[in-house]
């Protein structure tokens, strides 16, 4: 079995503090292998945003342990050791595309030559060589998602984290988005966690899927998606395709009469821990974002 | 654009002022109103070329004046902005000195801030203009600077940016839109503050005191030939605040020409 990219180990994660107490999170436990393709899939506030953040070190654990590649989360992400893309695509407005592929790179220092060239190369894998000197507001939605993909991989990173990166296209666009994504992963063998609330994307993507249930958010099934590799167009008419679809969805539903139940036992949410302000703020975006 | 829509977009606007420099021009005439209280178009232009060559010496001084003033306050806006953005503490200190600039009454400090810096010194205009504009100018460059993108900040914490990198990459190519719109405010508020604060004294070859004293002795058409220059250099400003940010930030909405 190969190295695992990824741990989160009984992480925990609570907005605010005393009485007005949020557990975004409780005692995550999930590990990601090497070359793996995990979805995070659940209902609008189950925290799988704030999952992935904390799997970044954009947001820190209330309690538990985030390892990348064997080192904590923080000292990952000063290291650069992962590529990110958000829901919205997030590009500089003042950069052309091809500038915006290479803002990573800048920031970390690489030479201008080389810059160029692995700009140039990340355009060239995501199809859109030919608008490198273009302006982002030139692009169309789907275009500018496969630049912050194109972007995230600048570094050449062993995962990448991907926030609903699809959320906000139309279904014919997404699932064109979905074959490139498989082609990419493939060629460039990177470790990917992507969040998404949609069933049918989730199953055609994933090597394994973690479902999901809100308040407290938690994982509350991990499907493996066995089906063959390389997923194609012709993917989505299997039967095996439309079991796991399956699969997942009643999972998501379980997930929802678990959380009844934790309701109704009143679970310990409102756990104190002390957090400040930053949290808060953190909260804010997390939601943002849910 | 091509130059046919362009110019399909300048005729509305064009025809309107036409057809109001008509009627002034004849209107006025016909109604019987009297020359000194609304000199006709004709009569101002005659004036301009009469008094071309103190009008000329008195629009230079007070365009130094302007510009002077934009430069000094538009400097200790920005940089305000700066401090203000990156420490709390000086963001209190600083927004309610702003805030208070922006309150004073300037026809009542005029007087006191030509005092202070004599009133045959141009410097004393240019205060006064500093206090009108330092805060459209603060107030912008701190919103540009702060509000950014969460996801952005995001972006650059994953990249592991230093907070360096965020001002140079993220904060400040956000807020040229932003110092742009406080620069255009500024330009219409800067000849209004030059010319205010000339109505308290400075040199005759001044368009605020031209216009104060030509009116003084009922030579309207005199002060009516400044008060066009005055409001000429008010619009060439913004325009030319215009054409830079075109050339300065040809990515921003406002300069966009193609249709997408």
């Amino acid at each position: 079995m190969s190295e695992p990219v990824v741990e989160v180990l009984k992480a925990s994660k609570t907005f605010g503090a005393g009485e007005g107490a949020l557990a975004a999170l409780q005692e995550i436990d999930l590990t990601i292998r090497a070359g793996e393709f995990v979805s995070l899939i659940g209902p609008s506030g189950c925290g799988k945003s704030t999952l992935l953040r904390l799997i970044g070190d954009l947001t820190p654990a209330s309690t538990g342990e985030v390892r990348l590649n064997g080192k904590p989360a923080a000292q990952a992400r000063r290291a650069r050791e992962y590529g990110i893309v958000f829901q919205a695509p997030v590009l500089m407005e003042w950069r052309t595309v091809q500038r915006n592929v290479e803002l990573p790179l800048e920031i970390s220092g690489v030479a201008r030559a080389e810059r160029t060239e692995r700009a140039t190369a990340m355009l060239r894998l995501v199809e859109l060589s030919d608008f490198a000197a273009k302006y982002p507001w030139q692009l169309s939605g789907g275009m500018q998602q496969r630049v912050a993909i194109a972007r995230a991989l600048a570094m050449d990173p062993a995962l990448l984290l991907m926030d609903e990166p699809f959320g906000a296209l139309d279904e014919m666009t997404r699932e064109r988005l979905n074959l490139e994504l498989m082609d990419i992963w493939r060629r460039t063998h990177t470790t990917v966690v992507f969040v998404t609330h949609s069933i049918p994307e989730a199953v055609f993507l994933s090597s394994r899927v973690a479902v999901m249930s809100a308040r407290p958010g938690r994982i509350t099934r991990l499907i493996d998606v066995d089906l063959p590799q390389p997923r194609e167009a012709a993917t989505r008419n299997e039967e095996r395709y439309f079991e796991l679809v399956t699969a997942v969805r009643e999972a998501l539903h379980q997930g929802g009469a678990d959380e009844a139940t934790a309701a109704a036992e009143g679970l310990g949410t409102g756990a104190s821990t002390g957090e400040g302000e930053e949290d808060a703020a953190a909260r804010i975006r997390a939601e943002g974002y849910a | 654009m091509t130059r046919g829509s362009r110019l399909r977009r300048a005729l509305p606007p064009l025809t309107v002022f036409l057809v109001v420099l008509l009627l002034w021009e004849f209107g006025l005439a016909a109604l019987n109103v009297q020359q000194f209280l609304m000199p006709r178009p004709s009569v101002i232009v005659a004036a301009l070329a009469d008094q071309a060559h103190i009008l000329w010496d008195a629009t230079l001084y007070t365009l130094t004046e302007v510009l002077g003033g934009l430069l000094i306050g538009g400097t200790l806006g920005i940089l305000a902005a700066f401090a203000a953005a990156r420490w709390r503490l000086a963001s209190e200190a600083l927004v309610p000195i702003g805030i208070a600039a922006a309150s004073i009454p300037i026809i009542a400090m005029a007087p006191i801030i030509n005092v202070w810096f004599t009133a045959d010194s141009p410097v004393s205009r240019m205060a006064v203009v500093t206090v009108l504009i330092f805060f459209p100018i603060m107030v912008n460059t701190m919103r540009g600077l702060t509000q950014v993108d969460p996801a952005a900040l995001e972006l650059m914490a994953a990249c592991a940016a230093t907070e360096a990198q965020v001002l140079r990459k993220l904060r400040v190519p956000n807020s040229l839109p932003y110092i742009f719109t406080g620069l255009k405010v500024a330009t219409t508020l800067a000849v209004i503050g030059a010319i205010v604060g000339e109505y308290f004294g400075g040199p005759l070859a001044a368009l605020g005191i031209y216009i104060k004293s030509e009116a003084y002795q009922f030579r309207y058409n005199h002060a009516w030939a400044a008060i066009l220059i005055a409001c000429t250099l008010g619009i060439g400003l913004y325009v030319l605040v215009l054409a830079i940010e075109r050339v300065a930030i040809p990515w921003h909405t406002s300069s966009r020409q193609e249709v997408i």
